[in-house]
């Protein structure tokens, strides 16, 4: 809401500067965003009449006028503007004058003829950003000689608040000025507004069909009106100061009552309406065209302005075309209503629409205000566009209006919820200021009565709150909660995220965090075969869908890091991801991360390597052994559309599958655009915490004995399967297994590979001897020659 | 005996000589092995008249200790030499850098949240986390947000169908822990929040923590003294400015937004504070006792408050980041400044 200083300073006599003032409304809750002054730096502009123009001799588009600016001589000008008429009073600025950009009036010579002084248009004054189209004329009645900022109250500054919802009260003059009479305790000039004397009975039957939507509606006729009177300039500017354009002078009041006292209006053209007006429920698919021109159909929970041949309104939101005022119109029907805010909220905005009416009804009108509101509109009509009016209509369902409202305040209960137990005369005296009627008083507690215009109070918590914004939230006392500390256990065995962070983080990797909603092209690239939820109305369409893993970000930051040569990365993200359709959704944290490039960061010492995948293994084993249980975990060989066949693993917590591991496959590495190998994990991250107690188990004295074996076998033999076969051979005093070496090449036959394996026994309460330990090698090496065809190398 | 002592200065003169531990040892098996020279003479004391051996005998054992004396010095001035020439041939350039990878870092807004967690956990908060695919029910329903209620407005949502939709905030975390447990209820809630808007300052996604304590006789005094402390506590600084603006939340009555002199310009007036002096960093409140009737608390027996501030804004004031989008584009070069 916009408004302007000068405006405000009408109802209600401040002491303090603009500034002053929106500090102040901003510490009670209503934060002004901006303090602007209405208009730009100018002087030495007054009000002239312009006495004569003729045509300049040697110049088709100027003009030679004879300007009388009250200094009591005649001043000659050159003016170029199309619509300088002589008899017109306007802005002129005089020699020596400063226009708006330090733009100084001399006298000159125009093409020969002395122009001594300047005729203004708007946006030359800084009044229009538009460049106008040509000068301001005044109104006929603008004194000569007239300073024009003081004549229009150009110092004036506009102050821009930026209302909650809950504050609809205040989205008018009258509304801040009240606010700013409480906070200073000073009196509010109520708008003095007499009944308008009736000048004939025409009235327009009305009739409301949805009484709780519409409670009450007030109409009234205005004959023979002068649609194409001028708006007043005092009227246009605080119009403009709210950020309103003129549009003719009945739309103007209507917009103007609205500003001033908060009741939006609408203004029919009385000839366009046929038989008798009927709010009602749209029925569904009624056409209705617009004031903005836009032609829509009605939905049936839509209320709505109609007549005997259809819609003439969304109530409260917008008027039609066809019913709207023109320059053509002759009679009028000023319409002043309070709608339901629960059936006007939300149409607005399913129409695709917002206007100042459905933001004020939305949020709530003064049910009291309507009369009051159409009375002022006829008030400043009749002046300006002259016109008869009649009697004012009113159709009101008084079980629908809103009752008036009771709520009990405690005085306890002030003190429980502010901490301070507040005076009962401080309590009592602030709840007047804001215009609460105090019905009864017993002993701490208040019987209070809202005023109509404060919809938004109808608990204590609201009454303590308004207590609390009046006596000042810096007023209010500070102190420490105190609370029972009872210690609480924590699971020993599970490991907090920020652990496995920094695992991660050690080893070199960078945390991303990345959007949660991703391109469904790379998701469907890297996870083909996953289903998410998509977002019905997204940013973009590279935003739309919910990822199903962490993969998409991962890469997408991988690429944008490549496309800035940023060539080694590592980086991990943690977060949910979702997979399912809803309602069924999953939505599980996972951590996940990537590798690419060198091995090593660029040194002096480092070998110019690749990653690989057992880089990546490796450090995804580094962070899996923080739960000091990584033998419960394994990798078996597992495909994965988006990952290289060969290079891609399943991760397995004890016989559950909890994460991926793998190579991208080229192919999709081909269509993303993305040289370099990739490298990618992804694990569940309420498993990966997952880790066990220790348990001690005492150190044995006797000496440990240690085989090596060299096994040749079969290339596509995993090294896992042998060794789980040597360890179930190894009997129970085996220590530890060890893979040392893996070869190929001479010395092994074709097709196979070599593994180094150690082998260290020990036994907790003896030496172990030779013979034993041989029996357990030969039980090895027969076990896996005759499942695997090992043979022993030499 | 003069064959003894020419032998003598023989000898020493090629001990003297030898410039390696092998050549050394050569010369004492030539001259003290067991066939040495003067081993030999030795051995051929035998022949000599009995009453020569005496002086003979020790002549040439004096012979021999002086032989090995100076063996042994020359040997040990040429293992000295040997370690010295050795030293200087491993001399390294210790401002080499160190072999091994280096660290990674943590995201400074996962820097901020773990901060700001730290300090409500270490005074016996909670830390409660829930769903950000929520339903209508527990973003806004419970929290005192009916449909077509004007704050929705204040919530660009991101919808999934007419009742789904990503959480605006991690306010249903306190919903979702208020229907589960009873009071005394202390929890921050942090995690990641979607608001369908994107711009200069604003991100569709970014991540607040909100936190939420519900007891007897909680009251905005409480309120107040949490706040100020923990803004003090998290910009390290002992003096602080704090104001409390009253504002509207549907779920909190009274509702508070929480400004502090601009820690840009201490107060001065800057581009950041919009040279106000001052920063908006967060919203509070008392838990409107309507959202305790939903998650069926009793408001007349418990009462509570509510903060929420967000990440991204705090972790910017705290690192001086000035652009948003900087932190979900995660370029390496902006992540590696906060290792």
């Amino acid at each position: 809401m916009k408004v302007s200083e000068q405006w405000l300073r009408q109802w209600v006599s401040l002491d303090m500067d603009a500034q002053g003032i929106a500090d102040q409304i901003t510490m009670a809750g209503l934060e002004v965003d901006a303090v602007e002054a209405v208009a730009e730096t100018f002087s030495g502009v007054v009000v002239a009449h312009v006495k004569s123009v003729s045509r300049h001799p040697d110049a088709d588009k100027l003009n030679v006028c004879q300007v009388d600016d009250g200094s009591g001589e005649s001043v000659q000008v050159v003016c170029g503007a199309p619509n300088v008429a002589e008899g017109q009073k306007i802005a002129f600025a005089r020699v020596g004058a400063v226009l708006p950009g330090d733009f100084k009036i001399k006298k000159a010579k125009l093409r020969g003829v002395e122009s001594r002084g300047m005729v203004c248009s708007s946006s030359e004054l800084g009044l229009e950003e538009e460049r106008s189209e040509g000068i301001l004329v005044l109104a006929d009645d603008a004194p000569v000689g007239e300073d024009f900022r003081h004549w229009l109250s150009l110092d004036d500054h506009t102050i821009d608040v930026d209302l909650t919802p809950n504050r609809g009260d205040c989205l008018s003059v009258q509304g801040l000025a009240r606010e700013l009479g409480v906070l200073n305790r000073l009196p509010v000039e109520a708008l003095h507004i007499d009944d308008v004397a009736e000048l004939n009975t025409d009235t327009f039957p009305v009739s409301i069909n949805a009484p709780e939507a519409c409670p009450r509606y007030v109409a009234r006729v205005v004959r023979d009106v002068d649609v194409t009177a001028a708006t007043p300039m005092w009227m246009s500017e605080r119009l403009r100061r709210s950020g309103i354009r003129s549009i003719d002078v009945v739309v103007d009041i209507t917009n103007y009552v609205m500003l001033e006292l908060g009741q939006p209006m609408h203004a029919f053209d009385l000839e366009t309406l046929q038989g008798s007006i009927e709010v009602r429920m749209a029925r569904e698919g009624e056409q209705l065209t617009l004031l903005n021109d836009q032609s829509i159909a009605l939905r049936d929970d839509t209320l709505v302005i109609a007549d005997d041949r259809g819609p003439l309104a969304i109530a409260g939101v917008m008027g039609g075309e066809h019913s709207g005022v023109n320059a053509s119109t002759r009679h009028i029907l000023f319409e002043s209503a309070f709608f339901a805010p629960l059936a006007i909220a939300g149409k607005a905005r399913s129409y695709g629409l917002h206007t100042d009416s459905s933001h004020r009804f939305e949020r709530g009108v003064d049910s009291e205000l309507q009369r009051k509101a159409i009375e002022r509109a006829t008030q400043l009509l009749l002046p300006i566009a002259g016109g008869a009016p009649g009697p004012l209509v009113e159709v009101a369902s008084p079980d629908h209006l809103p009752s008036q409202r009771h709520v009990t305040l405690r005085a306890g209960q002030v003190a429980r919820v502010l901490g301070v137990a507040l005076k009962g005369e401080e309590i009592t005296d602030i709840l007047t200021r804001l215009g609460m009627e105090i019905a009864a008083q017993g002993n701490d507690v208040w019987d209070i009565i809202v005023p109509s215009w404060r919809f938004d109070i109808s608990l204590e918590a609201d009454l303590i709150e308004e207590l609390a914004r009046v006596y000042g939230y810096n007023r209010l006392p500070v102190r420490y909660p105190s609370a029972r500390l009872a210690p609480r256990a924590i699971q020993e065995s599970q490991h907090p995220l920020a652990h496995l962070r920094r695992q991660l983080v050690a080893r070199g990797y960078q945390e991303a965090i990345t959007y949660s909603f991703v391109s469904p092209e790379l998701q469907m690239a890297l996870t083909p075969q996953a289903v998410s939820p998509t977002l019905a109305n997204p940013i973009s369409s590279d935003m739309s869908v919910m990822r199903s893993s962490l993969w998409p970000g991962l890469v997408k930051t991988l690429m944008h890091n490549l496309n800035r040569q940023q060539n080694r990365v590592r980086i991990f993200e943690t977060g949910q991801v979702f997979q399912g359709e809803l309602p069924e959704l999953s939505q599980r944290a996972k951590i996940g991360g990537l590798l690419c490039g060198e091995r090593d960061a660029e040194g002096w010492s480092g070998r110019r390597e690749k990653v690989d995948f057992f880089d990546l293994k490796g450090d995804v084993e580094g962070l899996l052994a923080l739960g000091g249980e990584l033998d419960a975990w394994r990798f078996e060989p597992a495909e994965h559309p988006a990952l290289h066949p060969g290079q891609s693993a399943q991760i397995l917590y004890g016989s559950t599958p909890v994460g991926c591991i793998g190579a991208l496959h080229p192919a999709v590495r081909a269509k993303l655009g993305i040289k370099p190998d990739v490298f990618v994990f992804e694990i569940d991250l309420e498993t990966a915490r997952q880790g066990r107690l220790p348990a001690f188990s005492s150190l044995s004295r006797y000496p440990e004995v240690r085989r090596d074996l060299a096994l040749a076998v079969r290339q596509d033999l995993s090294v896992q399967t042998l060794m789980d076969t040597i360890r179930a051979q190894a009997g129970e005093w085996l220590t530890d297994l060890r893979l040392f070496d893996v070869y190929q090449g001479k010395g092994v036959e074709e097709g196979h590979k070599s593994f180094a394996l150690g082998l260290t026994w020990q036994h907790p309460s003896r030496t172990l001897n030779d013979e034993e330990i041989n029996q357990l090698i030969d039980n090895i090496v027969d076990g896996v020659k005759t499942r695997y065809n090992a043979t022993l190398r030499g | 005996m003069e064959h003894l002592s020419s032998l003598v200065s023989e000898a020493r003169a090629v001990i003297e000589a030898a410039n390696d531990m092998q050549s050394l040892d050569d010369v004492r098996v030539r001259y003290l092995g067991k066939k040495g020279e003067i081993t030999a003479l030795l051995k051929g004391l035998g022949k000599l008249p009995a009453e020569e051996r005496p002086a003979a005998g020790e002549a040439i054992n004096q012979a021999k200790q002086q032989l090995t004396a100076e063996l042994e010095t020359r040997r040990s001035k040429l293992e000295d030499e040997a370690l010295n020439a050795r030293l200087a041939a491993e001399r390294i350039d210790v401002t080499l850098p160190g072999r091994g990878e280096m660290p990674g870092g943590l995201h400074p807004v996962t820097n901020t949240l773990s901060r700001i967690e730290n300090f409500f956990t270490h005074i016996g908060y909670d830390v409660a986390e829930g769903p950000e695919v929520e339903d209508d029910y527990h973003n806004f329903e419970a929290l005192n947000i009916p449909a077509h209620h004007p704050a929705r407005a204040m919530h660009d949502t991101f919808y999934f169908d007419a009742r789904h939709l990503l959480r605006t905030h991690t306010s249903p975390v306190q919903i979702r822990t208020m229907e589960k447990g009873n009071p005394p209820i202390r929890i921050v809630c942090p995690g990641r929040v979607y608001r369908c808007d994107s711009d200069l300052t604003h991100s569709p996604m970014f991540h607040q923590v909100e936190g939420l304590f519900v007891d007897e006789n909680v009251s905005f005094a409480d309120l107040k003294g949490t706040i100020e402390e923990f803004l003090k506590a998290f910009f390290e600084r002992d003096e602080l400015d704090v104001r409390f603006r009253p504002s509207y939340f549907p779920f909190t009555e009274p509702s508070a937004e929480v400004d502090i002199q601009c820690v840009m310009c201490s107060g001065e007036g800057c581009r950041v504070c919009s040279h106000t002096g001052w920063l908006e960093v967060m919203g509070c409140g008392m838990v409107h006792p309507e959202v305790f009737r939903y998650v069926g608390i009793d408001p007349e027996r418990y009462s509570g408050f509510a903060f929420g501030m967000g990440g991204e804004r705090l972790a910017m004031l705290r690192y001086g980041v000035n652009d948003l989008r900087l932190f979900f584009d995660n370029d390496l070069r902006f992540l590696r400044q906060f290792q």
